[in-house]
């Protein structure tokens, strides 16, 4: 690699590595929120680690002696129509929620950013190609495609994944085209032009890193949403198959007792549901603080 | 010149069909490649479980499936310009039919939705940016970041927890009428309005109560991204020289924010609402699941349930055609709103 491209994050860690912490001490302590939910997020992967060895119920043992208990010392979050305990599943589901969720981010932010930055490098077909293929897809509400895709490819986890991959696909092709179209025209491209690049080495080592900052913005803010696509999807009995404990068919479940004054069954998924997202969404905003100051609101 | 501004605006239509139409056809291929990529023989699959060989075979050749693709294709055009979206197996009856029969369910729920979020998300995000790090200002922070959060299911059911089995305000939450009232003779299809229009503000007021509490859970989250987005406009506005001038000239609150400042800021909030129209089409889907609500979602899902493919695909091109024709309509507003867009078309 030459000395002459130095890319412009790359500059910055080496010019200024305790100049980035303190940014980043100096955002953290502006905004304790952000702080916070990383803290959050370290909780929820960890429950979603070792959440399943250490909850004190099988979450799919059901005891109908029980059943339909509201929350109590034995039973913290209480037990649905079929006695199970309702704290256990919420727990052991999040492993499942989240793995959805990061799967599905994981694969739209690699084929979407490629397919984007691809097709603002080279312009002409390529551009023309994926650019009318990110409309098409935004021609749909998101969420009635999804179903959509969901029917065709099959009733299964994986085509969950891939359905919510697809529908987030337009978001990462438009961020990384516009990046790399940006950055295209810009000095150090011309550089490592100069000192021998090809093309594919141009925008896999030059360009696409100094596009990833946004992206990865745009990822942590999308991945809130691609968590309630997702339990959406399996609320209404698609994807993830009962008994398997999974926070969108639990509230699906305990939507049928609410009407009783049964709110426990739905209540708690309901929230880990919600306080996830937000926590995600907190997250990216704090994210694109650090990340991508020309985006602060 | 209202000739000339009607002729703007004509001219704004005519070149937005244009930009329509690539989208339009994008809609329909899609649509037709998951028609085409169904698990399994949809040869067999229509044939039915019991179907031998040759029936299979038979059912191959009159859906067209022997042919190639593109033929195929060509076909799948044909039957879509004469309006057959196939046949729905589990109830027998064109696709097409019942669409247009559950359509105002959900057309009613979703426009009622989307006017309830725009008439507190908006105002709010207005009073947000004239009043920065209020305590307005804060609320519509928090409010704007949960609102994002939520799963518009759950709301659904905490709604109905709160104010049909805490307060007893509202009714059963099945469906759009009291199943021992008749429902207005059809006009517009929207129950509420049928109602009035018919000369019964009872029926109406019953309607109104049955479909406040889905229109509510809709409108909850999609008023965040509208406030968010109202708020940011403004503030840009706001800081703007011909807004400082407004105020010098001693032009009065009301005229300086809503004339001049407030107009300016429409047009990304405009966009805002469209992408929340497209949202809540998918949220309704859910929502129509928890209130029972007999609309084209709740169709489209039962028939997803009993693997009922046609329904399906009928219901994910026509939320695609009307999301489609809803951003021609936006593209319109935006010449009635900005004098700019109208003379640079």
């Amino acid at each position: 690699m030459s000395t002459a491209a130095v890319p412009v994050g790359a500059a910055a860690a080496r010019g200024a590595g305790s100049e980035t912490w303190r940014h980043v001490r100096y955002v953290l302590a502006e905004n304790p929120l952000t702080f916070a939910a990383f803290l959050c997020f370290l909780a929820i992967v960890a429950t979603a680690v070792v959440g399943p060895a250490l909850v004190p119920y099988d979450p799919l043992a059901s005891d109908t002696a029980v059943a339909l208990s509201p929350p109590s010392f034995a039973h913290w979050f209480g037990t649905d129509q079929l006695g199970r305990d309702i704290f256990s599943r919420v727990i052991v589901a999040t492993r499942l929620d989240l793995g959805i969720a990061l799967a599905a981010v994981a694969l739209s932010f690699v084929v979407g950013s490629f397919a984007g930055a691809w097709a603002g490098y080279r312009g002409g077909i390529a551009d023309k190609v994926v650019g009318r293929f990110a409309d098409t897809v935004m021609a749909f509400p998101l969420f009635v495609l999804a179903m959509g895709i969901v029917a065709a490819l099959g009733n299964t986890v994986q085509n969950i994944v891939y359905a919510t991959a697809v529908v987030n696909l337009p978001f990462y092709i438009r961020l990384a085209r516009a990046e790399i179209v940006r950055l295209r025209e810009a000095g150090f491209v011309e550089a490592a032009a100069i000192s021998g690049n090809g093309p594919l080495g141009i925008l896999v080592r030059h360009l696409y890193p100094n596009a990833l900052p946004t992206l990865v913005v745009q990822a942590s803010l999308n991945l809130g949403w691609a968590l309630l696509n997702a339990a959406g999807l399996s609320f209404i009995g698609l994807g993830v198959r009962p008994p398997t404990p999974e926070w969108g068919i639990m509230v699906a479940d305990g939507a049928n007792f609410v009407v009783a004054g049964k709110w426990w069954i739905a209540a708690f998924p309901g929230l880990a549901i919600m306080g996830t997202a937000l926590c995600f969404n907190f997250l990216g905003d704090g994210l694109r603080d650090l990340l991508d100051p020309t985006r602060r609101t | 010149m209202p000739a000339d501004g009607a002729r703007v605006v004509a001219k704004r239509i005519v070149l937005g069909l244009a930009n329509a139409l690539p989208s339009l056809a994008g809609v329909v291929i899609i649509t037709f490649i998951l028609t085409r990529a169904l698990p399994g023989d949809p040869a067999a699959y229509f044939a039915g479980p019991a179907a031998t060989e040759e029936a299979v075979e038979q059912v191959r050749r009159t859906l067209g499936l022997d042919r190639p693709l593109p033929v195929q294709f060509l076909d799948y055009l044909r039957e879509l310009a004469r309006g057959d979206l196939g046949t729905s197996l589990t109830t027998g009856r064109p696709v097409l039919e019942e669409m247009a029969g559950r359509l105002p369910a959900s057309l009613e729920l979703t426009l009622v939705a989307l006017l309830l979020a725009g008439a507190i998300g908006i105002p709010l995000g207005v009073l947000a940016a004239t009043r920065p790090g209020s305590l307005v200002d804060q609320a519509c922070r928090v409010g704007t970041t949960v609102g994002v959060a939520l799963p518009v299911f759950f709301t659904g059911v905490l709604l109905i927890y709160a104010f049909y089995y805490l307060l007893g305000w509202a009714p059963v939450p099945l469906g759009r009428l009291d199943p021992l009232l008749d429902p207005p003779s059809t006009i517009t299809g929207f129950y509420v309005l049928d109602a009035l229009l018919r000369g019964d503000p009872a029926l109406a007021a019953e309607a109104l109560r049955q479909l406040a509490l889905p229109a509510l859970a809709l409108a909850l989250v999609a008023m965040a991204p509208l406030a968010r987005m109202t708020r940011a406009s403004m503030l840009g506005v706001l800081g703007s020289e011909f807004v400082r001038t407004a105020r010098a000239l001693g032009l009065s609150r009301f005229q300086v924010l809503v004339v001049y400042a407030f107009r300016n800021a429409l047009l990304p909030v405009l966009t805002t609402l469209g992408m929340t129209f497209s949202f809540l089409l998918g949220a309704n889907v859910l929502v129509e699941k928890v209130f029972a609500w007999p609309g084209v979602g709740s169709y489209a899902l039962e028939a997803l349930i009993a693997s009922d493919f046609a329904p399906v695909q009928g219901f994910v091109l026509i939320m695609g055609i009307l999301y489609v024709l809803l951003n021609l309509a936006i593209d319109t507003l935006y010449a009635f709103v900005d004098p700019r867009v109208a003379r640079g078309a």
